[in-house]
């Protein structure tokens, strides 16, 4: 990728903690403007990979660029350019709503006055409560605290950890609805998240278990390289069913998904073997993709 | 009939977390607790679980008053969820021991099924791991398997698959349905609108209040919708609380 429109670069970076290898030769590249998701379970090594690019953690081996500066010789300029919103709140809890984001502003030597038209959307909603400690906030408050604190400098680059991790789905959407904002402002988003369903909402996304990435691509075309027929099985017992059909010779995998039950299929032995099940062919979702990269 | 609730109310000040809330669980039943952040579920949790006394109404879980026999039923349910489930510096075979003494089960009896439950899980040759060194899917589902050692009645499992990969979300499934099979009911929250799939019943608590209950199959059909993701959002989303928990 051209420097010049390169936000992000991650070259075979690897962490171990004792005996855990938290990341094993991590490579990808984001672009400028770019929305890229790093989507997987707990454990996957997304918050290393954030606390390596953010500056707080230094790789066992490999290198990274974040706006063309060396993450660990050019920390210091890293940093202003940058916003961070870890997976753990971490803001003062004993400073007011407003109180916090005069104190990122101030360490950043700006001032809220100057980018409050890229927080604006978001910090209205929480504006009510200015005066309010910001450990005395709901949830979904704090989040939106945070995510105003960590644009106030209106940074170049915005690393957000499992964001909507633990919020439900109304409220899930609309952050999505706040992210696709920002992007539009030209901000290149970093973003991870444990649910499948969140991939769809990124430009690329990295997936990624146990350290390792599975694939990387957009969303669209990982769902496309899906490697064989996909097909969904509904019945009035689906967890019968579900037993029933791993018994199967003929079937591949086979994996509930909500109300019905997603089927691979040898092809072959299925046309030889005959069935009694209704099959219907369906595309397959990012996250038949994830369990089918599990599988191999 | 395992849970009744009658007008079950809490009130803060002059908060109303839980609005009236009348409903029944069967034995057996795989009951989902859904809601928005904030909605009020952990509040009747709470309560349902003999932690939080109500402010009025009535609710029986596994045939006690959860009012005036909140130690009853403490003792007659088991509790997981995402957040607390086993100590990490303890061993397998120990976080087993430990819960299964807390609900006075016999120390021969504790150790013959241990080793029951850990070959069913696969995870004999883990006995004497340390909990901190199993991956998340492994502890929840030993957790899960922990939280229905003492054959409660009911099990509330608080967002059990939150962060859990796609996989092992499946076979954490799998766990429930052959929990149910055997008659423990089953009462458990998640922000994955496909595991409301999964549930027999659901209900979607809405600003204290219940908006609706019914099969996933039901309540689709009522709401025109196609899933239950769409269920969730036509009704959440008329929330007028601000934030959650």
């Amino acid at each position: 990728m051209d420097t010049a429109i390169r936000a992000l670069s991650v070259n075979n970076i690897s962490m171990n903690y004792a005996n855990v290898s938290a990341l094993k030769n991590v490579s990808f590249e984001v672009k400028r403007g770019e929305l890229f998701g790093l989507i997987g379970p707990d454990g996957a090594g997304k918050t290393s990979l954030f606390r390596i690019l953010t500056t707080l953690l230094l790789a066992d081996s490999g290198t990274a660029m974040v706006d063309d500066l060396d993450v660990v010789t050019d920390y210091r300029a890293i940093r202003c350019r940058i916003g961070y919103m870890p997976g753990r709140f971490s803001l003062y809890q004993d400073l007011t709503v407003e109180e916090n984001l005069a104190f990122f502003a101030t360490v950043f030597n700006t001032s809220i006055k100057e980018n409050y038209y890229l927080i604006e959307d978001i910090y209205k909603q929480i504006e009510p409560f200015k005066k309010r400690k910001a450990g005395q906030l709901s949830g979904g408050m704090k989040q939106k605290l945070a995510l105003s604190c960590a644009l106030i400098h209106k940074p170049s680059v915005l690393f957000l950890d499992e964001p909507t991790t633990g919020v439900d789905p109304v409220s899930r959407r609309e952050f999505w609805g706040m992210l696709k904002k920002l992007k539009r402002q030209g901000i290149t988003i970093l973003v991870s998240t444990p649910y499948m369903d969140e991939a769809t909402l990124c430009d690329r996304i990295a997936l990624i278990q146990q350290g390792e990435i599975l694939t990387i691509d957009t969303p669209d075309r990982i769902t496309a390289n899906f490697p064989r027929k996909l097909y969904a099985v509904e019945s009035d017992n689906n967890y019968r069913t579900l037993m029933q059909l791993r018994e199967n010779p003929a079937v591949l995998s086979v994996y509930s998904f909500g109300e019905s039950l997603h089927v691979t299929l040898n092809e072959q032995l299925i046309t030889e073997n005959g069935h009694d099940f209704q099959l219907k062919e369906i595309e397959p979702s990012i996250e038949d993709c994830f369990i089918e990269l599990l599988r191999k | 009939m395992v849970i009744r609730t009658d007008r079950l109310t809490k009130q803060f000040g002059n908060f109303r977390a839980v609005d009236e809330i009348s409903f029944e669980v069967d034995r057996g039943e795989i009951f989902g607790f859904l809601g928005a952040n904030g909605a009020g579920k952990t509040t009747a949790m709470r309560m349902l679980c003999g932690l939080s006394k109500p402010t009025s109404g009535i609710g029986m879980v596994a045939g006690y008053d959860i009012e005036r026999q909140s130690e009853q039923v403490k003792r007659h349910i088991g509790y997981m969820s995402q957040k607390f489930s086993l100590y990490d510096d303890l061993r397998v075979w120990e976080n087993i021991r430990l819960f299964a003494g807390i609900y006075g089960m016999k120390s021969a009896e504790i150790a013959q099924k241990t080793d029951e439950i850990l070959s069913t899980l696969g995870f004999s040759a883990e006995k004497n791991t340390m909990v901190k060194e199993l991956p998340l899917g492994w502890k929840q589902k030993l957790s899960f398997s922990v939280s229905i050692f003492h054959e409660p009645r009911i099990v509330f499992l608080d967002e059990p698959t939150g962060g859990v990969d796609p996989v092992t979300r499946r076979q954490f499934w799998e766990l429930i349905y052959q929990a149910a099979d055997r008659g423990i009911t089953i009462f458990v929250t998640t922000h994955y609108m496909d595991e409301a799939e999964y549930c027999s019943r659901v209900s979607i608590m809405v600003d204290g209040k219940i908006e609706a209950l019914d099969t996933p199959r039901r309540l689709k059909s009522t709401f025109s919708a196609t899933s239950m993701d769409n269920v969730f959002i036509r009704l959440a989303g008329k929330a007028k609380r601000a934030g959650d928990n």
